[in-house]
């Protein structure tokens, strides 16, 4: 009796507790046009600090492989003493940086506005990024990292998602595919081989393949899709679903999958498919990747700087350094993706990873479409109807896979 | 110096005479010291976590930056009920936990009976540790160890069943149930061995001379007695199951649980995701009340 007595009003105590903890947080989520503006300069002494929030690869501090190390070398340039935090996806990114401590973070298309937007990152005085003048320029002044001419970032690296395929058991016969009908109509000869990417932004790469095959549609941009468009691209998944034997959500699981042979075509990223061709002696699996002629998505990511960071010198310094030749090509050979550094091509290891990876073919990414945040607002500037959200994007994937 | 050394002595003596004596008069103060420490845990940090989970689902997420809005609504709860992608969700998920639960309970039942009853006393130690062994190694290793061998076209099983004109089950519902069957079975082993050890030998016998045949001994005999241990086994087995979403998303294919929706939902729609979490929550509470009428938890 004592105990449950006793129970009770501790149950009760840590319930209203909560509740205040709850009501006292206030609400403040602005979400009109982003505000402030850029420092003007100059960038003075670091503060001895920076914590950064990073995609896995893009900021090695020898923890991963002790002769992977452009952290190091970056404190003992600046003295600014980096503390690195790895995440796995947009969505978390976001988390993060909304809960503060963070000074810079490489965020991809489908972050970057919803920072934006949010209020938790500050506009970017590219004059004060010297390397910012050599970047690739069909990388700047972009939807994602420019908002009404204020720009938020200095782009990092980019890459496509591409169509890999195992072309050792020839199912489809000796010819190539060369187009994403492979993973999405019912006749595939690839049926129950066939793996997708997990994530909601794969509506995004059902509504490039309708933009090519139904232009009644009217889709002209991938993430801006109102509720017929959005419709059409669900119905699209619902048919690729039947085909499909599994989903990935990380590049090991999707190697492991090519390598026993579940997965034959996929949507799938150059690094895995470089990763599965370094294997092709040991496994019986020969994997190519093509970009189809529909074109395809992509990633283009950008380095932020938080709102309110204290330690604004230190992460200017970071970004003149993270784009820097030498780093830049350090990075993007690390990770597998296209430098934003024009210069870092003629310093990578590999002399032909900027063929490998389109880093100036600027032709290559006129139909990637980088990942974006969808908003209500559609982003392709129509204004006579109302496209879906990022959150309206998510349940319909949530339910697609249930 | 005798004399100081016996002053020191009582001094002692008395000492912690006086605090065992305060801490006698006041056995509710005795009782707050040991407990307030497990207590807090299992309030705050447990509970209230609960608490917090609950009270989560009732809130909503701005459509743009994501961020939780307190704001009430019901419609996480109206989500999950309305659209039927999600509760074939939830029955799926509920057929997994009570096959793994059942497939367990078969496999169970046999070895620990051989484990207490016909392995010689000395290598029972040896039969626990063997059935302990598996859990030592990570989870993962062990899952993706099913998944090399569920492969449909080249993996152990379907080479093993090839020759009898059947295949692989592949990657999908029965993957799932045999790669958990697997992962909980020693939850269900321990605690119908330690009941089937508790059973008295004497009764088996007194059963056999009263001319009861063998399932009649089990029937009215040992079962009755290890019920509790079985119940016990299936909590795990059940709770364990249904709140999985790693093996679904390594042997599931395209098949996910309810877990799987949580972990999908939960950065982009934490009120939603935690509306689905209140789901298997529910249905181990349905679970405990029920064999808690029946008795069991007692004499556990």
């Amino acid at each position: 009796m004592q105990t449950s007595r006793l129970l009770k009003i501790a149950a009760v105590a840590a319930a209203g507790s909560l509740v205040l903890a709850a009501c006292s947080s206030t609400d403040d989520s602005s979400s009109g046009a982003p505000g402030g503006s850029a420092i003007a300069g100059p960038i003075g002494d670091g503060e001895g600090a920076i914590n950064i929030l990073a995609w896995p690869g893009y900021a090695e501090n020898g923890t991963t492989d002790p002769a992977v190390d452009w952290v190091t070398p970056f404190t003992e340039a600046t003295g600014c003493k980096a503390n690195v935090k790895v995440f796995g996806t947009s969505d978390e990114a976001v988390k993060l940086m909304q809960g503060g401590g963070w000074d810079v973070v490489s965020a991809s298309g489908d972050a970057s506005l919803r920072l934006i937007y949010g209020d938790s990152v500050q506009p970017v005085n590219t004059d004060l990024v010297p390397n910012y003048t050599d970047i690739f320029t069909d990388l700047k002044d972009q939807q994602w990292n420019t908002v009404d001419g204020v720009t938020f970032g200095v782009p990092h690296g980019r890459g496509a998602n591409v169509l890999a395929w195992n072309w050792a058991t020839e199912v489809g016969g000796p010819e190539e595919p060369d187009s994403w009908s492979v993973v999405f109509e019912a006749d595939s000869p690839y049926a129950g081989k066939v793996s997708a990417y997990d994530s909601p932004i794969a509506i995004a790469d059902a509504a490039v393949y309708l933009m090519a095959t139904k232009p009644e549609l009217g889709i002209t941009y991938p993430y801006a899709l109102d509720q017929t468009q959005f419709d059409a691209a669900m119905a699209l998944l619902e048919q690729q679903k039947v085909l499909v034997g599994e989903y990935w959500n990380d590049f090991a699981k999707q190697m492991a999958s090519f390598i026993d042979g579940s997965t034959l075509v996929s949507t799938s990223w150059q690094v895995t498919v470089n990763a599965l061709q370094s294997e092709e002696p040991q496994v019986d699996v020969r994997v190519k990747a093509i970009k189809p002629k529909e074109g395809a998505t992509g990633w283009s990511d950008t380095w932020m700087i938080a709102k309110d960071t204290p330690n604004l010198n230190c992460s200017y310094k970071w970004l003149d350094w993270i784009v820097s030749p030498e780093v830049n090509a350090e990075a993007a050979e690390w990770f597998g993706e296209a430098p934003a550094n024009k210069l870092a091509c003629d310093l990578t290891a590999n002399a032909d990873h900027c063929d490998v990876f389109h880093a100036g073919d600027t032709d290559y990414w006129t139909d990637v479409y980088y990942w974006n945040t969808p908003t209500t607002a559609c982003l392709d500037g129509r204004t006579d109807v109302e496209c879906l959200p990022y959150s309206e994007w998510a349940t319909a994937w949530t339910s697609l896979r249930s | 110096m005798s004399t100081e050394t016996i002053e020191t002595k009582t001094d002692s003596q008395i000492k912690p005479k006086i605090r065992s004596g305060f801490w006698y008069r006041h056995p509710r103060l005795r009782i707050a010291g040991i407990l307030s420490a497990p207590m807090a845990w299992l309030i705050v940090i447990y509970l209230g976590s609960l608490f917090a989970l609950f009270i989560t689902a009732f809130w909503q997420v701005n459509d743009f930056t994501g961020l939780v809005e307190q704001k009430f609504t019901f419609k996480n709860f109206q989500t999950v009920f309305s659209d039927s992608a999600y509760y074939q969700t939830v029955f799926r998920t509920l057929g997994i936990a009570l096959l793994v639960t059942a497939f367990s309970l078969i496999l169970a039942l046999p070895l620990a009976f051989f484990m207490s009853q016909v392995v010689p006393n000395k290598y029972r130690a040896l039969m626990v540790a063997m059935i302990l062994t598996p859990l030592w190694a990570s989870y993962l290793v062990k899952v993706y160890a099913w998944r090399s061998m569920l492969q449909p076209d080249n993996g152990v099983i379907a080479w093993f069943l090839n020759p009898f004109g059947l295949g692989s089950p592949g990657y999908g519902f029965i993957g799932i149930v045999i790669t958990l069957t697997y992962l909980w079975l020693p939850y269900m082993v321990l605690p119908i061995y330690s009941g089937l050890s508790r059973l008295p030998d004497s009764l088996v016998s007194a059963s056999a001379d009263l001319g009861a045949r063998n399932f009649r001994t089990f029937r009215s005999i040992v079962f009755p007695m290890i019920f509790p241990a079985i119940v016990a086994g299936s909590i795990f087995t059940f709770s364990l199951s249904l709140g999985d979403f790693i093996t679904a998303q390594i042997v599931g294919g395209k098949l996910i649980m309810l877990g799987n929706v949580v972990q999908q939902t939960y950065v982009t729609n934490l009120p939603f995701a935690a509306a689905v979490s209140t789901i298997p929550v529910v249905i181990v509470l349905m679970y405990l009340f029920a064999v808690r009428r029946s008795g069991a938890l007692e004499s556990l």
